[in-house]
């Protein structure tokens, strides 16, 4: 509990909210990154653009920040690097299949009272709870 | 085009200073929320819950708008199904979550830290998104080949 941050992320989510409102008010999308990020995967005339355009604005902001503020960046776990593979091609396989991920779902389907959202939300925070459990048991996190 | 363009830039780039400051890009901290039975850090709570609250109220603002500013319609999934792919495909993602402490969006912003654990995450993840889509793909083109099968018999009979 050392590291309870609630103000920082209290801005963190705000600033989220305000982003994805921007979105739909402009563009008239829903904030999911995964879906964004697949599309600007796969080149469709019309509808990439502002996939791209979305997917730069994270990596360029995510470049001026670690230079800023690199702690914000820490990465003091103890995941090995096959693991971390794993868990990228578990994640992006399972957006895809589950139509969505934290943002998709959790802020964004949840912000409009979407029923398949929050089964969704609450399933990968459930197995997302129960795989940090199984690691730690496991150990390997040593 | 073009405005559409600018407009998701700048939604992106306000979206990564809402990740990072809310701590989404530090994987210990997802591990630390993550982990209920043990050493819990509540944090990302905070994320999830002042980005829902912002945008609860700010969404019904909104889309009592007539349309977007730069695009003809809002484009809002309607659908209410609960479906075997919708648990399964985010009981995966969580396991992927807890395991590497990514998900998507902390992913791609942490790329350009150049760090291997980012770079591994996105590209993996990438992998896994081209999997599924290629897997669909073919599942639809097997489907529509079985209705219109079934289509010429209906005919020939």
């Amino acid at each position: 509990m050392e590291h309870f941050t609630p103000l920082a992320s209290t801005i963190g989510g705000v600033l989220i909210g305000l982003s994805a409102t921007l979105l739909l008010l402009f563009n008239g999308r829903i904030a999911g990154i995964s879906g964004i990020f697949t599309g600007a995967l796969y080149r469709k005339p019309g509808d990439w653009g502002w996939r791209v355009a979305f997917v730069a604005g994270l990596v360029l902001g995510g470049l001026a920040l670690s230079l800023i503020v690199p702690s914000l960046f820490a990465v003091t776990y103890d995941r090995t690097l096959p693991m971390v593979i794993v868990a990228g091609l578990l994640v992006g396989f399972g957006v895809r299949l589950g139509s969505g991920c934290t943002s998709g779902h959790g802020v964004c389907g949840l912000s409009r009272l979407s029923p398949r959202s929050l089964v969704a939300t609450l399933t990968f925070i459930g197995t997302g709870a129960i795989t940090v459990f199984v690691v730690g048991v496991l150990g390997g996190a040593s | 085009m073009n405005k559409q363009v600018v407009s998701a830039f700048f939604a992106g780039l306000l979206f990564s200073v809402g990740l990072v400051v809310g701590g989404m890009t530090q994987p210990s901290k997802v591990v630390g929320w993550l982990d209920f039975f043990g050493d819990w850090d509540p944090s990302l709570a905070f994320v999830m819950g002042g980005a829902v609250l912002v945008h609860t109220l700010l969404f019904r603002l909104v889309t009592k708008r007539e349309s977007p500013v730069v695009a003809e319609v809002f484009q809002v999934p309607t659908r209410r199904d609960f479906t075997p792919r919708l648990v399964i495909g985010s009981a995966l993602f969580g396991v992927g979550w807890g395991l590497g402490g990514f998900c998507p969006g902390p992913g791609i912003v942490s790329v350009p830290t150049l760090g291997s654990e980012a770079l591994a995450f996105v590209v993996a993840m990438a992998a896994g998104v081209v999997l599924h889509e290629t897997m669909d793909h073919y599942r639809s083109k097997k489907r529509a080949a079985k209705a219109a099968a079934q289509r010429a018999v209906a005919d020939a009979s």
